[in-house]
């Protein structure tokens, strides 16, 4: 098989998993995001004093980042198991597809998904700033950076939903997923944890401050809300760091995979 | 008669549809009565969860937008207390606390939060205590914003009549890149003790410049027509007494205080109608209702009124 050929089957299967996430109504969340928005945008004002842009940053890129990760877990630890049950998991892997392929490019096909509905919802973040503001400003760019980091959130935890789908139910899956999300948003106090503990327990506790994903880095949405610059830095780091993590939570999942017994 | 398998189909449609109306009015109705009975409100009076660190991590990293919860239903508290006339005000403290601790640059927190905190009730919640501990936590957290100096000065000044420590306050706002021009003279002023008046004026003239906001301008501006007011009144009070030594008789009318060249054509108050003067020699404002925050010329025993303080979103 040549490379170019691999490369047209993993974006085939990739295509054919954002086609589905579409025909699953995925992108309907849009509708409760943009309600959410704009009816936050107009009351705060009403109710609150002297956040408007404050809470159209904070409230828009959470719901992106929480609507981004529900959506990443449960279609997420859906890929495999539901080609299992309809077992069209056969027709494919009876075509010339290898095993890797097809969670490779089933990757790529729920990232995608996200990337376009955070496209999608970065446009409403943009419009309800504009609506409050009635002008962007210089520090608006920043927001975008926080997008950035999201859509990094997004490929860790479809890559970990993957992982934990390529070998346990889905139900486990989601389970197991949505803690390490938890725990992940905690990195940094597993890492003062680490810190102060000695011997044995201080090894353990850095080795699983170490072992978890750490979405605190990447959430800088607070500092953005305020007009906070984000350093370079960060940005190349986060980068690596996601790229990284999803390379190896994707490995896993291809080496499970490959040893599974699928009859 | 056989009914069609269409004409069953529409009519469990139509009912389902009834009852789903009904059951909506119902539902909404139960609510609106359960809302109108006298209960002791112990739920909204408890803060639930009132450790910020606690709060932090149950945020999975979402605390801005908590932050702006909490800061909202701070000035909701605020705002429903103030408007009732209510003198109690024991979670605003905590609830401001748990705001700035999630976000501490939330800067309206610490500048609305101290101006609600420290004034006497039913005008705030009469704790000068926790907004000084609040604009400091702040000033720790923002020590490049000269806004929260002024802040702490304005407190030290019209709270606590701490004209030193007030002084300190705004001269180390002055000393930041980034200030603004009446800091060092409204430095200066505190450390001379100098006239009252001029330097209320000015610290609310400070108020309307540095800000955006149209309630808070409005504020200032009410803040200022009072003053001047305050001002008036004392100035023509004095012109009475005057009168009333020169003359050992109070003046009937302003009129007579213009015949004997103590003033120079009647006084008129902000709202363009002129002060009125008693029979016993008191000067008064004749709208004092259209006018807030006067100390002065008020009918005995009558309280200058204070604006609504819930805000609307067209302050721009």
């Amino acid at each position: 098989m040549s490379v170019g050929r691999m490369d047209a089957r993993i974006g085939y299967i990739a295509f054919n998993t954002f086609r589905e996430a579409v025909r699953d109504r995925v992108l309907y969340n849009l509708i409760a995001f943009a309600l959410l928005l704009s009816g936050a945008a107009i009351l705060v004002g009403e109710i609150s004093i002297d956040i408007e842009r404050l809470v159209v940053v904070n409230l828009g890129l959470t719901a992106v980042s929480i609507f981004g990760v529900l959506i990443a877990i449960f279609i997420g630890i859906g890929l495999v198991s539901k080609e299992i049950e309809k077992r069209t998991l056969y027709t494919v892997l009876s075509r010339p597809v290898r095993r890797w392929e097809f969670v490779v490019g089933k990757f790529f096909g729920l990232t995608g998904t996200l990337v376009v509905n955070t496209l999608f919802m970065a446009i409403g973040v943009f419009f309800a700033l504009l609506y409050t503001a009635h002008r962007f400003e210089k520090m608006d760019v920043w927001v975008l950076v926080a997008l950035y980091f999201i859509v990094l959130q997004f490929f860790i935890v479809c890559a970990l939903a993957l992982f934990f789908s390529s070998f346990s139910t889905p139900l486990m899956s989601a389970v197991f997923t949505f803690a390490l999300f938890i725990i992940g948003n905690m990195a940094d106090d597993l890492h003062g944890f680490a810190r102060i503990t000695h011997g044995a327990g201080g090894w353990l506790a850095t080795a699983i401050a170490y072992l978890v994903p750490n979405f605190s880095a990447l959430n800088v949405i607070s500092q953005v809300a305020h007009g906070d610059p984000v350093g370079g830095r960060l940005i190349v780091y986060n980068t690596l760091y996601a790229l990284f993590y999803s390379a190896m939570a994707i490995s896993g999942a291809v080496l499970i995979f490959q040893r599974r017994n699928l009859k | 008669m056989t009914l069609t398998r269409r004409t069953v189909t529409r009519r469990t449609n139509v009912a389902a549809a009834g009852a789903l109306f009904l059951s909506l009015i119902g539902a909404v109705a139960t609510l609106a009565a359960i809302d109108h009975l006298p209960r002791r409100s112990i739920v909204q009076e408890s803060l639930y969860i009132s450790s910020p660190k606690v709060l932090r991590r149950m945020s999975l990293g979402y605390t801005g937008l908590l932050a702006d919860i909490y800061w909202t239903r701070a000035v909701q508290y605020f705002g429903e207390r103030h408007h009732n006339g209510s003198g109690d005000f024991r979670l605003l403290a905590p609830l401001l606390q748990v705001t700035t601790e999630l976000d501490p640059k939330l800067l309206p927190a610490y500048e609305f939060g101290a101006n609600f905190l420290a004034p006497k009730p039913p005008d705030g919640a009469g704790l000068p205590g926790s907004a000084l501990d609040l604009m400091k936590y702040g000033i720790a957290q923002n020590p490049d914003q000269w806004r929260l100096y002024y802040n702490l000065g304005f407190l030290y000044f019209t709270e606590l009549k701490d004209y030193a420590k007030a002084a300190d306050a705004f001269a180390q706002g002055a000393k930041l890149p980034v200030t603004s021009p009446f800091m060092p003279v409204l430095a200066a002023r505190m450390a001379q003790h100098a006239g009252e008046f001029d330097t209320a004026r000015m610290l609310w003239f400070t108020t309307y410049q540095s800000t955006k906001d149209r309630n808070i301008r409005e504020n200032a501006i009410g803040h200022l027509q009072a003053l001047r007011v305050d001002e008036d009144v004392t100035q023509l009070e004095q012109v009475v007494e005057k009168y009333r030594q020169q003359t050992k008789r109070l003046p009937s009318s302003m009129a007579d205080l213009e015949r004997a060249g103590f003033i120079h054509g009647v006084p008129l108050d902000p709202t363009g109608k002129p002060y009125k003067l008693t029979a016993d020699g008191r000067i008064e404002v004749q709208d004092w209702k259209s006018i807030f925050f006067i100390t002065k010329g008020l009918p005995p025993g009558v309280k200058s009124p204070t604006p609504a303080l819930i805000p609307k979103s067209d302050a721009k």
